[in-house]
Order: structure tokens, then C-alpha cells, then sequence
């Protein structure tokens, strides 16, 4: 069911940013309206008929989520997104075994989330190694390998990055961190209903989930918790003692059903998802391609999600080029309008210099995405370079050969 | 962000857009900035013989509010002396323009590039010492 009003609305952009955010599906909706407002019972309400309905819907969520990563349902946990998951995960385990172990592995690419837990759990004393990325954006094995040691409790590692789409060698990892005695958390809020998922063929401990990036709402995400062998983890939130004492709280009854229902969705249409996108993301990319020289691709491009592109277009400023596809709702690389000038730390990461991570755009292609779309996108995008180059006298410089690194610029 | 009109309007019809022959002695080129401060703006004047600038150019990477800026500059600076043209202020650009604080330095950069385009051409033609009493 393709409902061609989604991103698509008369005035608005056309929606290309869909690992910033998904519309929740029509399916989904449906689902969660009925917990809304009959069927309003609290889940945990052991008394009487409107909590028994609510809490079957909740656990049959549980199950759909459980199912889409191949876990136990016994082993999810609701809460509030990715980010209350990955702070639960990494403080959770790092406090719970901090008398053995004080030493966190992650990557320099991970999301904001997750370093940011890292760097408050530096000043409570914790030891943490940020490891680099390799240019296309992937970990280097060995050198993981050679990091954890016998005191590394937790190695956190995204299953899919945010900004460039690659995909993490998850099996590989998780072979790792079972090898050392390390648990191994991921964050999958971009790579669930995306790839293939299997916690127990992938050796992962803990995983985080998010319902907005897969057609659910806002506001609810999932932590998958290892029972065997069995992760501990020390609760942030107390009350209670739902979610297994990991989590307090009432649970949002139509948020779990909207999440389960996004899960089971996402499950049954992912292979034919992922090819749909891939061939539109291959015509978008082609199409830019042909029309514009001295295009990059950031990021590796086979070890990538189908739904994500992200080209850096040399010789043009990001803020300009986000002023130019202004009928195209996508993201840049560029921070110029926030109050920070700068540019994404993903792709300076991969060792991209600021000019080019600056002029950068991340293109998030999602279900409701259709292939007119994506040729509007091209057009608009060339339309926009080449005018930008048209003005741009270091595109003049380039064309005379003239090497911009050997000019001695008046930086200000 | 949101910008103002006429930042749009010079975004989507920039005037002057062009170059001239910086070897040429009646041509003055200004090229300021720097690609990693994701500005550089080049601007060119062609002075007449009587001290008019007679045409004005420009090429700019940069934000809208830099296209803009060095855009309206070749405007203005067309038919005036150069003392006159030296006399334009960031501020009389930034008004002009609406531009919100964090794009100031889009204007005084522009004013940079007439200045650095009437040096170049006043050391072309021997005028130095007087671009010195000046300035």
C-alpha cells in the first residue's frame, strides 16, 4: 500500500531525509487508534479486563519486535527511543559490572548519543577507546581486536551510520567481543527493517531500536537484552520495577503497537523494500553522475544501506547548495546553520577535509519515496551545482588546472 | 534559516556575473577569502581613464548571503570613482540586504574585495602612495 500524499505535499519539499525521520505508516496508525481510546487500559493492571487487553497488545509487540532481530521476547524492553536505549545499555552495563571492568570500546563515528554517554562516563572514571574508521567509513577488525581487552566490558558499535548508510561487519564484532568476554551492544536504530538482522548468529549482547526510523512513532524505541548468557545491566530509571526492574514506568500502551506493528511490517517487506530503493538510489546516484563532474560518493557503496547516499560536490558551498535544492528536503554535511560552524564529524572522520565534507548532502530515500521523485531530484540537484559552479571562481581556477591547496588564502 | 528577498533575488539572478582580463591594466581583481572558511569572493573592476569604474564582475563561492553581497557590490560600485567605490561600507551592504548577524562577515567581506580590487588596480597603474594616503 503505496500512498503517494506521503512526502509529498503541495508547497511542502519533496521528503528525502528519511534517516532523520519516517511518516509513520497509515498500517501502523490504524493499529495504535483503538489503544488510544477504548482499549485504554493500563498494561499493567492485573485487576481487571482493560489492562489484560492492554497488556496482551503490549506483549504481542514485544514478540513482533523480538521477531524482526531474531531474540526472545522475554529479552526486549520498551522505551522511550535509541537514545534512552544506548544510554541504558553503555551505563547500564558499564556501572553494573564497574568493580571488574572499567574500560568502553567504541567508534568515532557513532552517533551523538552514544559519545556523549562515553564522555560522561570518562568523568565518572571509566576508560574509553574511540576507535577510528577506515575512508570508507568501516572499522578495521584487527585493530579492534587488539583494543579489547580482559577489563573491556562493553563494545558499542553502530549496526548502520546515520549520516553515510554503511553497515557495520556486526558477525564479525560480535565474534570479538564473545572471543575477549566482551559484551557487545549495537545501535540499530538505522539498520533494523533495513538489513538482515540475528542477535544470536551475530553474537550481539544488547541492541537499541527506534520506532520513528521504521514507519513507527515517535517517542517509543526498544533495548534487546541478552538472557543467556545473561547481560545485567543497572537500571537509569527507577520506580516500579516494570520491564524486568531494567525500565519503570507505565508503558505507552499505543506507542508498543505501533512499534510492534512497524517491526512486523518491516519484517515482511524488507527484501522487496530494499531492492526498490536500491534501484532508485542507483538512478539517482547514475543521474547525478552522468550530468555532474567531480561528484564523491561518501562512504563505502557496496557495505551500504539500500535507502542512503551521501555525495560531497566539490567546488560549491554547502550552505549555497542547500539554498539551491530548496525543493528538496535533505540534510548537508554542512553546519553553517546551526551555531557550530562545523562541518559533520562522520565525515571529517573518513578523513574528508572541511571544504568537501562542507558540501556535502545526505539524499534518505524511504517507502514512500517514488521514482518521480528521485528524477525531480536529479534535475534540481544539477540545476543547482551547476549554477553554484557557474558563480564559483574556484570551479573557474579548477578548469584552468590551478591547484586551490598551493594558493596561499587569507584565511578569516 | 530564512533569508530576506533580496538575498533570494541575487541568489537566483545574480547581476555581473563574470571575469575579466586580470593581466589587463584597466582591470583591478580583489580575490579574498578562503575555501576552508567556506567563502572566497573575486571581484573585478574596469576603470576608465577618467578614474570611472566602467564595469564591475564578480565569481563567488559561498552562502547565499556572499553571492548576494558580492552580487549587489558590482551594482553599486558601476559609474562611481574610486574613491567613491572605497567609500562603501559593510554596513550599508548588510542593510541593504537584511542580513541577520551570523552573515555580517558575508558584507565585510565584500567590502574587502572592492577595496583589494581598487588596490590591485591602483598598483597596476603606479596610483599606490595615493591608495596609502587614502586608505
Amino acid at each position: 500500500m503505496t500512498i503517494p500524499s506521503i512526502g509529498r505535499r503541495p508547497g511542502q519539499p519533496i521528503y528525502l531525509d528519511y534517516q532523520a525521520t519516517t511518516p509513520c505508516d497509515p498500517r501502523v496508525v490504524e493499529k495504535m487508534l483503538p489503544y488510544f481510546t477504548e482499549k485504554f487500559g493500563n498494561p499493567h493492571s492485573r485487576n481487571h479486563a482493560y489492562g489484560w487487553e492492554a497488556e496482551e497488545a503490549v506483549e504481542q509487540a514485544r514478540e513482533q519486535v523480538a521477531a524482526i532481530i531474531g531474540a526472545d521476547a522475554k529479552e526486549i524492553i520498551f522505551t522511550s527511543g535509541a537514545t534512552e536505549s544506548n544510554n541504558l545499555a553503555i551505563k547500564g552495563v558499564a556501572q553494573f559490572y564497574k568493580d571488574k571492568k572499567d574500560h568502553i570500546v567504541t567508534v568515532v563515528t557513532e552517533h551523538k548519543c552514544v559519545l556523549d554517554t562515553c564522555r560522561h562516563l570518562e568523568q565518572e572514571g571509566f576508560k574509553v577507546t574511540y576507535l577510528p574508521v577506515k575512508p570508507n567509513g568501516l572499522i578495521d577488525l584487527a585493530e579492534l581486536e587488539a583494543v579489547v581487552t580482559d577489563k573491556t566490558a562493553i563494545v558499542s558499535v553502530m549496526g548502520v551510520n546515520n549520516e553515510i548508510g554503511v553497515i557495520q561487519p556486526l558477525a564479525e564484532i560480535g565474534a570479538i567481543c564473545r572471543k575477549k568476554g566482551a559484551f557487545f551492544h549495537t545501535d540499530c536504530a538505522q539498520a533494523v527493517g533495513k538489513i538482515e538482522l540475528d542477535v544470536n548468529a551475530m553474537n550481539i549482547d544488547l541492541m537499541s531500536i527506534s520506532g520513528h526510523k521504521i514507519y513507527g512513532p515517535k517517542g517509543i524505541g526498544a533495548l534487546y537484552v541478552r538472557r543467556r548468557p545473561r547481560v545485567r545491566i543497572v537500571p537509569m530509571i527507577n520506580g516500579g520495577g516494570q520491564e524486568r526492574g531494567m525500565r519503570s514506568g507505565t508503558l505507552a500502551t499505543p506507542l508498543c503497537v505501533g512499534l510492534g506493528e512497524a517491526c512486523a511490517i518491516a519484517q515482511a517487506e524488507m527484501g522487496a523494500e530494499a531492492e526498490r530503493l536500491r534501484g532508485m538510489r542507483d538512478r539517482l546516484l547514475g543521474g547525478l553522475k552522468q550530468r555532474l563532474p567531480e561528484i564523491y560518493v561518501n562512504g563505502d557503496l557496496d557495505n551500504r544501506v539500500a535507502g542512503n547516499i551521501n555525495i560531497s560536490f566539490a567546488f560549491v558551498e554547502g550552505e549555497g547548495l542547500m539554498m539551491g535544492v530548496k525543493d528538496l528536503a535533505v540534510s548537508s554535511g554542512s553546519a553553517c546553520t546551526s551555531a557550530s560552524l562545523e562541518p559533520s564529524y562522520v565525515l571529517r572522520a573518513l578523513g574528508l577535509d572541511a571544504e568537501m565534507a562542507h558540501t556535502s548532502l545526505r539524499f534518505g530515500l524511504g517507502r514512500f519515496t517514488t521514482q518521480e521523485d528521485i528524477d525531480y531530484a536529479i534535475d534540481h540537484t544539477v540545476k543547482a551545482v551547476e549554477h553554484l559552479r557557474s558563480l564559483s571562481p574556484l570551479w573557474d581556477m579548477h578548469l584552468e588546472g590551478v591547484d586551490l591547496k598551493s594558493i596561499q588564502w587569507a584565511e578569516h | 534559516m530564512a533569508y530576506s528577498d533580496k538575498v533570494v533575488d541575487h541568489y537566483e539572478h545574480p547581476r555581473n556575473v563574470g571575469s575579466m582580463d586580470k593581466d589587463s591594466t584597466d582591470v583591478g581583481t580583489g580575490l579574498v577569502g578562503a575555501p576552508a572558511c567556506g567563502d572566497v569572493m573575486k571581484l573585478q573592476i574596469k576603470v576608465s581613464p577618467e578614474g570611472i569604474i566602467e564595469d564591475a564582475k564578480f565569481k563567488t563561492f559561498g552562502c547565499g548571503s556572499a553571492i548576494a553581497s558580492s552580487s549587489l557590490v558590482t551594482e553599486w560600485v558601476k559609474g562611481k570613482t574610486l574613491d567613491e567605490a572605497a567609500a562603501i561600507k559593510n554596513t550599508d551592504i548588510a542593510n541593504e540586504l537584511a542580513l541577520p548577524p551570523v552573515k555580517i562577515h558575508c558584507s565585510v567581506l565584500a567590502e574587502d574585495a572592492i577595496k583589494a580590487a581598487i588596490k590591485d588596480y591602483k598598483s597596476k597603474t603606479g596610483q599606490g602612495e595615493d591608495e596609502k594616503a587614502a586608505g
